[in-house]
């Protein structure tokens, strides 16, 4: 097992702060590594896509899952894979697509572990059909703070904390997942232009029958122009649907076409400018409208990668990802939101809408039916820290929330009427785990 | 723990009356900061302090704290770390002697020496060394403009500040990848809010400076400090203006610096 001490911080590259990295390569090792951790403690961390600081724990302990990346056992027949928690979602998908089984759930493309997968209890723009990642969980196994490892399933209180409980409950060690079939590697895309906010709303609630469905808001757009959008849904083809020539390789994969990489390295250079000029060129290449483009599994997730070190391009600091949920009936709020969010000229990028359906059982667990906007914004932007706490009352009043593993800088006090269910979790660790031995930084600046 | 926005939840101030760090508190409790401690010599304007920011709606506690003690640091202050994670410590305390008699009394101009060089590297040793168990954290040290340059008019307070000074970069430079931030602030003259609103009539006029730019108040110390925590910056000159002025002034040949009204 390597050794060393690092600077680490989330995706969003803000608040950085060190600790002693493990890299266990054995269940043993890992359960060695929790029993022998100061009074620092110590936290999971998987490829570390959580914006915020939820995979860092500063002075303690961080184990870097991504050693423990074995893929155990695949019943090709019923779809479900056992593996270990640092198993990638793209290796997965290698895995399991030639078999004639998909993700479930792709939340912010590939680049994520199946632990952190479950510990943000992830979703992706199929949450409507598919519901978040826990879902598919049939059963995991997890380190927890005595050194034990027990086997959790759904359905009881330990798996509904451990879902989008952020690694505070233990150390997941493997999990079983549930892949959903497909018959080829293609997707059916739907792409459309919403003039403004209303439009969009009005499209989206209409809804088609394709169960992936996200909006690019060009949230740099004012006036009447406000909240436009694309709008792009999707369903996988079946294979009856291509031609006879081409359903032998049906299940292929194959590869995205490569991205131009320099566009993000202009959004930090040139602020809000770049911004709306992004946003512009985003919103004016998409078609008016467009139905059934083929587009490969790659093509259409490759959008949401987090690709390696992307986040690396912007020079001028760290990014703030802004990532709220309010409830249906609440419209208002959100166009308030995204009234407010535009007059104020924050330089914001790929924010993107979706409508979310039933939430998890997961007690932390974001997802809840309703409309969830993410947004990224420049960290350095003065008065942004005001700005949203000032949209964190508005979200809270909604009965909404804000997404804790994405969340870098929430007001501690607004916490409780976000997650009413964070007592239960409080108890449940204070009971599991009376130490402390699972700290991050995050559950110290919220005190969770 | 520090947000985004390096904005800290708890604070710790190392001369708990000091105007600017006062200063800071305020805004900084306006942000995040809820556990304050002030560590300064016991009076009672230390307590008066100390109310001031709870009614601000910090959870406010004062330690007995004296620079020039230096044997007592380690446990002063390591005491203060045992009850919980410090996010900032901000080394706020200084005194400008009186260069007329310091000059005629030695022992005075050690005194402000102690104070500003030695009681500053005791207590700047041990607070680095807490921060970097914790893995986390700023320290903010506030030097002045007076140490970038001697000047015939304050050179003892001044040299105990350059030396502050670089002692500073370099524990930010030995801390660095720690985990732990050092910032280096060098204010201009600082003369009260009160006296910056109105105007520079009145006896401040007397003072050399305080007719240009180069002035500033510890509400704008405080400030340019929250920015600096935002962007992690490792200097901070307040106002921003002085970085380019003393870096002219910095080559200004000595014959000339004499006679200059500086
Ligand atoms: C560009 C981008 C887009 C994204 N889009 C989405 C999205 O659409 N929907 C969505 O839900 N999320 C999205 N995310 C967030 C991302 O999916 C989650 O943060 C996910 O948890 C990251 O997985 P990771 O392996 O990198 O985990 P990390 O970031 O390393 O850790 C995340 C959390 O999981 C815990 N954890 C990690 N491994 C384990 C383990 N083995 N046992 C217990 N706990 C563990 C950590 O302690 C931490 O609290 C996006 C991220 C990026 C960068
Ligand atoms: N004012 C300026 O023009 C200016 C300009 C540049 C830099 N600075 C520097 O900025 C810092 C703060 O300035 P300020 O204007 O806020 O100063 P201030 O209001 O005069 O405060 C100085 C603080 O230092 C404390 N102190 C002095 N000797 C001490 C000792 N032996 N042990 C413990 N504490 C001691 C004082 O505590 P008591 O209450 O016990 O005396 C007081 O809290 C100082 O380091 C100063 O040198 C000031």
């Amino acid at each position: 097992m390597s050794v060393d001490t690092v600077s680490l911080t989330g995706w969003g590259r803000t608040a950085p702060t060190t600790a002693l990295r493990f890299r266990p390569r054995s269940y043993e090792e890992a359960a060695a590594t929790v029993l022998g951790c100061g009074p620092r403690g110590s936290i999971a961390r998987g490829l570390g896509r959580a914006h915020g600081d939820a995979a860092q724990n500063a002075g303690g302990s961080v184990l870097d899952m991504t050693a423990l990346d074995r893929v155990r056992a695949i019943d090709a027949a019923a779809g479900l894979v056992v593996c270990d928690a640092g198993t990638t979602l793209h290796r997965l998908r290698e895995v399991m697509l030639p078999l004639g089984w998909f993700l479930p759930v792709v939340p912010g493309g590939r680049y994520v572990t199946v632990g952190g997968a479950i510990g943000s209890d992830a979703h992706g723009d199929n949450h409507r059909a598919a519901g978040s990642f826990a879902r598919h969980v049939t059963e995991f196994t997890l380190l927890t703070a005595d050194g034990e490892v027990r086997t959790v399933h759904p359905g009881t209180p330990l798996f509904d904390a451990t879902a989008g409980g952020l690694g505070l409950t233990g150390v997941i060690l493997s999990a079983t997942l549930r892949f959903r079939p497909v018959t080829t590697s293609l997707m059916a895309v739907d792409t459309q232009r919403a003039d403004g906010l209303d439009d969009l709303l009005a499209r989206m609630t209409r809804g088609g029958h394709r169960p992936y469905e996200y909006a690019r808001i060009d949230l740099t757009a004012r006036g009447r122009a406000t909240g436009r959008a694309v709008l792009v849904t999707a369903d996988h083809v079946p294979v009856h649907a291509l031609p006879a020539s081409a359903r032998r390789t049906a299940l292929a994969l194959r590869p995205a076409p490569r991205r131009p990489g320099g566009l993000p390295f202009l959004s930090g250079l040139f602020g809000r400018l770049s911004a709306s000029a992004l946003n512009e060129i985003g919103y004016r290449s998409a078609p008016r409208s467009r139905t059934g483009e083929l587009r490969s599994l790659a093509a259409f997730f490759h959008a949401l990668d987090a690709a390696p070190h992307s986040n690396r391009v912007s020079p001028t600091g760290g990014r703030v990802h802004y990532a709220f949920l309010v409830g249906h009936g609440q419209e208002e709020t959100l166009r308030r939101i995204v009234g407010r969010i535009a007059r104020s000229r924050c330089p914001s990028f790929r924010a993107v809408l979706r409508r979310c359906g039933e939430g998890g059982p997961g007690w932390l667990s974001f997802p809840a039916p309703g409309w969830n906007l993410a947004l990224d914004l420049p960290a350095g932007l003065p008065g942004l820290a005001r700005f949203l706490d000032s949209l964190d009352e508005e979200v809270a009043a909604a009965g909404g929330r804000v997404s804790l593993t994405e969340d870098a800088r929430l007001r501690p006090d607004a916490l409780a009427a976000m997650y009413p269910r964070l007592p239960g979790f409080r108890a449940l660790r204070a009971e599991l785990d009376p130490t402390g031995a699972f700290r991050s930084d995050l559950s110290r600046r919220l005190s969770l | 723990m520090k947000d985004a926005f390096g904005a800290p939840q708890s604070l710790l101030v190392l001369g708990g009356t000091s105007e600017i760090g006062l200063a800071t508190a305020r805004r900084l409790i306006a942000h995040r900061t809820r556990t304050v401690w002030l560590a300064g010599r016991p009076s009672p304007a230390l307590e008066a302090a100390a109310e001031d920011l709870r009614h601000r709606g910090a959870y406010v506690q004062t330690v007995a704290f004296d620079a020039l003690d230096t044997e007592s640091h380690e446990t002063v202050l390591g005491k203060i770390f045992t009850e919980g994670d410090i996010d900032m410590v901000l080394l706020a305390f200084g005194i400008p002697g009186d260069q007329e008699r310091d000059e005629e009394e030695p022992l005075a101009a050690v005194r402000v020496a102690q104070t500003n060089y030695t009681g500053a590297v005791s207590a700047g040793l041990v607070c680095a060394g807490a921060l970097q168990a914790q893995g986390h954290g700023s320290l903010v040290v506030l030097s002045s403009v007076a140490g970038e340059r001697a000047r015939r008019a304050d050179f003892i307070y001044g040299s105990s500040k350059a030396g502050l000074d670089v002692f500073t970069q370099g524990l930010g430079d030995a801390l660095h990848g720690t985990g732990v931030h050092v910032m280096v602030v060098r204010p201009g003259l600082v003369v009260p809010d009160s006296a910056a609103a109105r105007g520079t009539g009145g006896p401040l006029a007397t003072i050399p400076f305080t007719r240009t730019p180069l002035v500033t108040t510890p509400g704008a110390v405080a400030d340019a400090i929250v920015t600096g925590l935002r962007r992690r910056s490792e200097t901070v000159w307040v106002p921003g203006a002085l970085r380019a002025v003393m870096s002219a002034l910095r080559h200004v040949p000595r014959p000339l610096f004499r006679r200059l009204p500086v």
